[in-house]
């Protein structure tokens, strides 16, 4: 009879998921319908082309990097809850007080330093932790294409890795990039809030 | 046009009394309802409300016992975005990052990259363009298991209500829409095969005229859609083409049922190959060969020619090029918009209360479609057509495509999109993209690049 009916039973282990993630059992069935909605031939994984088929994302100018997030170490496949993790950097931080927290468990995704990390990686392409000039030039070229002339790119680049860099050596590891954003919200400008 | 109303109603009253006489009474007077009902599905429809709206709550009410979690559909998007420009939410980003103060010299902050991460990362958990390619999720259960994701076994009240509605709509409705279809289509190709066979003249187009009419009159009975026109002031004339948004290949049905016109299309095989054939000989449609579709100089020349030709009827054209699902309009290509005739719009609304008349190609094929049609309780549909367009000396093809979409759109109740409905095969293009960056790129290098150009 309930061929289309999905309540939380059809997300493999949704439990487990939901525990890791702090998503409520709602906004995760949002997600797992988004997913399926995403995934055009039903194979039960999305892959590159499926994000890039989102036109708004497109046009985005990290665009791809932001798809280059959801798979990591080269894989060509994504799951759902590989995809759900992912967007848990994006959950709004939680209200409880962080004293609460029992301090053995892990971070979660969502705490201020996971979402630092995760803008981190948007700039630092080869994972070695740090943002060289050459990234930070390569991501600049991304979000100004062919507007800027590259004199100006790389003064600008230049700039912006001395400024960040304490320890000189020509490069912005994370603990200097988190120090230099560590007045922002990070909370409100990097989360994402879904409806109930 | 009142005066075939006689020859539409003639096959039904043909079944009817053929019906041998040995069936008992009651079985012809249930016939002759269900026939009242194809033709006047509106009876139909206000029985049924009330069920309804009972078996909405019923399943809200069981799924609230069981502690199940039930999917609300949300036609707005499933997350909170606050519309504010690129501009303005990067400056906002800086203010609080810094505590210099921000006196609008133009720089780079490590921190802009926020907004596009999260700009990048709220389309991939809800889109504008994704969510019209499947079909408008109801907020109230039409009893119809294929529209609502909450189906699973609740109460046996509900149950046997379901299942009336399927014994109903499979047993009696059809039979009987299959029956009318299949008569509303062999007269199509019979009659005009018949008309083709008489010389060129006033006579031939008349009958030419009355013979579709009739058969599209019969295949809206087979599908029980209730129409509503309005505005029929502004049907579209001789020489003018017809626009109109997509939502399912019923769209020409339900048009041309109520007017005169001469179709656009791609030949194919099979059963349609061997009505667009019969159509043809009747009366000028304009049909293409499969290689010359991609020639868009070949298109336009002879859709000009046809326009330009007062004889023939308007052509009827969907310029989205695709079904979409009837929640918004997307780009109209501008093809027909460049031919430089008088442009009728027209908006078609489907009310998906009693079936939903989307076709999602890439799950149903055509005839499971049909089927799905035949077997929902009945469609029902807004058309309004509006004054007619014509291209200002100032605007463009695209200008104006986008001036007849709009209309379309404030009409019709539908949101007005940018995107390419063709986006799910093809990617979008770079200009979209480039406007991105221009704006940003404003913001970090600024009135320097200005200065400099100038």
């Amino acid at each position: 009879m309930g061929s289309r009916s999905s309540h939380a039973a059809l997300i493999p282990d949704a439990d487990s998921l939901r525990r890791e993630t702090g998503f409520s059992q709602a906004s995760l069935l949002r997600l797992y319908h988004r997913f399926r909605a995403l995934d055009t031939n039903k194979k039960g994984y999305l892959s590159r082309m499926d994000l890039q088929q989102i036109g708004a994302l497109a046009v985005n100018p990290l665009g791809d990097r932001i798809i280059d997030s959801f798979f990591p170490d080269g894989s060509l496949q994504v799951d759902f809850p590989d995809f759900v993790r992912v967007l848990a950097h994006f959950r709004p931080a939680d209200d409880e007080d962080a004293g609460l927290r029992d301090p053995r468990e892990p971070e979660p995704l969502n705490s201020r330093m996971n979402k630092l990390r995760f803008a981190f990686q948007l700039y630092d392409l080869d994972r070695d932790g740090k943002i060289s000039r050459h990234e930070m030039l390569q991501v600049l070229r991304l979000m100004v294409g062919v507007q800027v002339t590259e004199e100006q790119l790389e003064s600008i680049a230049e700039r912006t890795v001395q400024e960040a860099d304490e320890d000189g050596d020509g490069a912005v590891s994370f603990l200097e990039f988190a120090k230099s954003l560590e007045k922002m919200d990070i909370e409100q400008k990097m989360s994402i809030r879904i409806l109930k | 046009m009142r005066s075939d109303h006689w020859l539409d109603s003639c096959p039904c009253w043909f079944w009817l009394s053929r019906t041998p006489k040995a069936l008992p009474q009651t079985l012809r007077v249930l016939q002759a309802v269900c026939i009242l009902l194809c033709r006047d599905g509106r009876a139909l429809a206000h029985l049924a409300s009330p069920w309804r709206q009972w078996a909405t709550l019923r399943m809200e009410r069981g799924a609230k016992e069981k502690n199940h979690q039930l999917y609300k559909p949300y036609t707005n998007g499933i997350i909170a975005k606050d519309p504010t420009s690129l501009e303005e939410e990067i400056k906002e980003i800086r203010r609080s990052g810094s505590s210099k103060a921000l006196d609008n010299t133009p720089e780079f902050e490590l921190s802009d990259i926020f907004y596009f991460c999260r700009k990048g990362m709220e389309t991939i958990m809800d889109d504008e363009v994704t969510k019209r390619f499947s079909a408008e999720e109801l907020e109230s259960w039409n009893l119809l298991s294929r529209t609502n994701y909450n189906f699973q076994y609740i109460s046996l009240r509900l149950t046997v209500l379901w299942g009336l509605g399927v014994l109903i709509r499979y047993c009696f409705l059809l039979p009987l829409r299959i029956a009318l279809a299949f008569t509303g289509i062999s007269l199509l190709v019979v009659g005009t095969t018949m008309v083709g066979y008489l010389p060129n003249g006033r006579f031939k187009e008349f009958l030419s005229k009355h013979v579709h009419l009739m058969c599209y009159r019969i295949c809206v009975r087979a599908l029980t859609a209730i129409i509503t026109y309005h505005d029929r002031k502004n049907r579209p004339r001789n020489g003018g083409i017809c626009v109109a948004n997509h939502t399912s290949p019923i769209d020409v049905i339900i048009l041309a049922s109520d007017g005169y016109y001469a179709m656009v299309g791609q030949v194919h095989g099979g059963l349609m190959g061997v009505i667009q054939r019969a159509m043809v000989r009747a009366c000028p449609h304009v049909w293409f060969e499969r290689s010359e579709v991609k020639d868009r100089h070949l298109v336009a020349k002879r859709l000009t020619e046809h326009v330009q030709d007062k004889s023939k009827l308007p052509i009827l054209i969907f310029p989205e090029g695709t079904c979409i699902n009837n929640t918004s309009v997307m780009m109209f290509k501008k093809g027909s918009f460049e031919i430089g005739a008088t442009v009728y719009p027209v908006a078609i609304k489907y009310d998906p209360q009693f079936g939903d008349a989307f076709w999602n190609s890439s799950k149903y094929g055509m005839v499971t479609y049909l089927l799905r049609m035949m077997t929902s309780w009945a469609i029902v549909c807004s058309v309004w057509y509006l004054p007619p367009m014509t291209r200002e000396t100032d605007e463009d093809a695209v200008q104006f495509a986008n001036r007849v979409k709009a209309a379309i759109a404030r009409q019709g109740g539908l949101v007005d999109l940018l995107w390419d409905g063709g986006l799910k095969r093809e990617k979008v293009k770079d200009a979209f993209k480039e406007e991105q960056q221009r704006l940003y790129s404003k913001m970090i290098v600024g009135n320097h690049e200005d200065r400099s150009r100038s």
